[in-house]
């Protein structure tokens, strides 16, 4: 006897009416994949959520076999990875596709999360959909770091002393957190097998547990659309949209065809340029961990540049920028806007605290903060973006003229992080720092000028 | 009946009564149930504190620093990290007054040193042009490189008189390790506490001296 059933989801038959009553199969299919109505103009950005989900899989997939190998010590480590790559057999394989996959993920997460920008999905209602991605983001980043370390090559092991090192600059507690990290008073044994212990299991588990988040809180909303708009507004007689196919079979077939393109493009460098150039396997993680020597030029992996940049940009000079910076936002608070004086006054006081605070404090600290501020501007865009409209294709020209320039400031601070500093490159990578805060601090301001296009009732779709 | 009736007007009210009961109960139970917790968590977080292994490894290590030539440098391991040794030639002594204005901190004040090294050359009055320090960038913990040519270099700079050059955040040092002006690190790389021991050079014990 079922007690609750507040559904009518059809069995298929007899079989399916049993396992139904005691397990949701024919409900959970229809809601999240059969009867999960997208918008049906979804175009190829729409590729890179699905394409995450299976480079997860592969990475799970291949991390598995790798552990049947390797080796987390630091005595053994490095000629384990080397054990792989020339004695186990297709060990080289399973090696070079995580290694890839990798980078890949950091591909497709950051295109879909420039998909997210670009069409409104950060936006109300999907706001929480965004917070756990973003999360995601930076689970990610601590995964990718930890694996780093695991081959124990000189890069992953003085990457992981900088990184490490980064917390030490926390007021008091500093020193002995960095101790409890590392386990040690330098990287050593004890820091690559708990990192392992991490990455293998602990990250994993908190990936996948916010993956589902994920897609439980996009699947209680619904997925946005290139046109931005909501398109539970134009239903049949059924509830069903009008402008909505189910994800099953429309999308997963679709989202094959994107498979197929990532899978060309990512074997393809799998098997013809594994190290794509010392971009995806640096040449000096091909000699051991060397406590006593710096490699020449240390970089992290590409995906952590842009934000390596900004570590690095955080000198008196930047602060003395900002300090110009508050002090003008400052003024123009108190001159441009019609707010009470004593707001306006509570507005001046933190300006000027701001300013003291720039010009009177180490440089050291502020490349930490600012690291981590650049990754927590992602988390507040659904309340930072005011335009009326959610879509690009009707936006103002001022978000898209900031856009552009952001993603410029965005790729040149990915590059300088990869290249040695240089008194030029330096002042560069400022710049686009400056850059960079500016397009989040000044978003509420180009989101809410400028003429926006007038958005249709029914989604853009051509016939085909 | 009227026991019943009455009954029923004192279950209302023992009711009340019994909300409040349980709510305390409740939040007394998570109470202690958090704090239980606590307790359970802390032999884990500790346990990754460094391991009675790790503090031991922390011996003084011995070098013969006559084999050093002039000019030359050298670096050994200590608690694992690198220790540079560097007989300073009189150019480079000379060269560390030349600089002087281009440093955060050139009289080593808000930097780590023993009390004997701090000093223009950082090093035991006794033996002023062999730098003992350990080769730890201050900013990130990286290795700075030796840059031991005096004049132009491009990553020191036009008016270079030699020094040490982090390639990891370009952090530039003296060669007293005396850290310069407007780069990410802000303090002088670290001198460890040393003495001589006839030709040999002990790092890591100095038996508390101080000059």
């Amino acid at each position: 006897m079922a007690i609750h059933r507040h559904d009518n989801h059809v069995s298929a038959n007899a079989f399916m009416e049993w396992i139904d009553r005691r397990l949701p199969v024919t409900k959970v299919w229809n809601e999240h994949l059969a009867e999960y109505w997208a918008a049906k103009n979804l175009n190829f950005w729409y590729f890179f959520g699905s394409l995450s989900l299976l480079v997860l899989v592969i990475q799970i997939l291949t991390g598995i076999f790798l552990t049947m190998h390797y080796k987390p010590d630091a005595a053994l480590a490095f000629a384990s990875v080397e054990y792989i790559m020339r004695d186990v057999p297709w060990g080289w394989l399973v090696r070079y596709l995580h290694s890839t996959g990798a980078s890949a993920f950091f591909v497709v997460v950051y295109l879909h999360m420039f998909r997210g920008v670009i069409y409104g999905s950060h936006r109300e209602p999907r706001e929480l959909v965004w917070l756990i991605g973003c999360v995601i983001f930076v689970a990610l980043m601590a995964e990718a770091f930890m694996g780093y370390l695991l081959p124990w090559g000189n890069m992953s092991y003085w990457g992981a002393q900088v990184i490490i090192s980064l917390f030490e600059v926390i007021p008091f507690v500093g020193p002995e957190l960095t101790e409890w990290i590392r386990g040690d008073f330098v990287i050593s044994d004890s820091t690559l097998n708990r990192f392992f212990a991490f990455h293998v299991i602990l990250l994993p588990l908190i990936l996948i547990v916010l993956v589902f988040l994920h897609l439980v809180a996009l699947h209680q909303v619904g997925s946005n659309n290139p046109d931005g708009i909501d398109i539970f507004e134009n239903v049949d007689e059924n509830g069903k949209p009008l402008d909505g196919v189910g994800f099953h079979p429309y999308y997963v077939v679709k989202d094959l065809v994107g498979v197929c393109g990532f899978l060309i493009v990512y074997l393809g460098v799998v098997f013809f340029a594994p190290d794509l150039g010392g971009i995806l396997l640096e040449k000096d993680n091909f000699a051991p961990a060397n406590s006593l020597q710096t490699p020449p030029d240390i970089v992290p992996l590409w995906y952590f540049t842009p934000y390596y940049s900004i570590l690095r940009a955080s000198t008196e000079s930047l602060l003395f920028v900002f300090a110009i910076g508050s002090g003008l936002g400052g003024i123009a608070a108190m001159v441009f806007t019609k707010y009470d004086i004593k707001i306006k006054i509570a507005i001046a006081l933190v300006a000027a605290a701001f300013v003291f605070i720039f010009l009177n404090s180490s440089g050291k600290a502020w490349g930490v903060i600012l690291m981590g501020s650049a990754l927590v501007c992602f988390f507040l865009l659904p309340w930072l973006d005011r335009s009326p409209v959610l879509s690009i294709r009707y936006r103002s020209m001022p978000f898209k003229i900031a856009l552009a320039i952001f993603l410029v400031a965005f790729f040149v601070l990915g590059y300088l992080g990869m290249n040695s500093p240089t008194p030029m490159r330096t002042l560069v990578a400022q710049i686009c720092t400056v850059i960079y805060f500016a397009f989040f601090a000044l978003m509420p301001w180009f989101t809410s000028i400028g003429e926006t296009k007038p958005v249709p009732d029914r989604v853009t779709y051509d016939e085909h | 009946m009227t026991d019943n009736h009455e009954s029923e007007e004192h279950a209302s009210d023992t009711s009340i009564e019994n909300k409040k009961r349980r709510r305390f109960l409740t939040g007394i139970t998570a109470g202690f149930g958090a704090i239980g917790g606590g307790f359970a968590v802390t032999p884990f977080v500790l346990s990754m504190s460094p391991s009675e292994r790790a503090k031991n490894a922390g011996a003084p290590v011995e070098y013969d620093y006559s084999r050093i030539q002039e000019g030359q440098m050298i670096k050994v391991e200590w608690r694992g990290k690198p220790v540079v040794l560097l007989k300073r030639s009189a150019d480079m002594i000379a060269g560390l007054e030349k600089i002087e204005s281009n440093l955060a901190d050139p009289d080593s004040l808000v930097s780590l040193q023993p009390s004997y090294a701090q000093n223009q050359a950082r090093a035991d009055s006794n033996k002023p042009n062999l730098l003992v320090m350990l080769g730890v960038c201050t900013h990130l913990g990286c290795s700075p490189v030796e840059k031991l040519a005096l004049g132009p270099d491009p990553e020191m700079g036009e008016d270079s008189q030699g020094g040490f050059f982090c390639p990891c955040h370009g952090s530039k040092f003296d060669l007293s390790g005396r850290v310069y002006k407007n780069v990410p690190a802000t303090s002088n790389m670290e001198i460890p506490p040393y003495k001589y021991e006839g030709d040999l050079i002990k790092i890591g014990e100095d038996e508390g001296r101080l000059a």
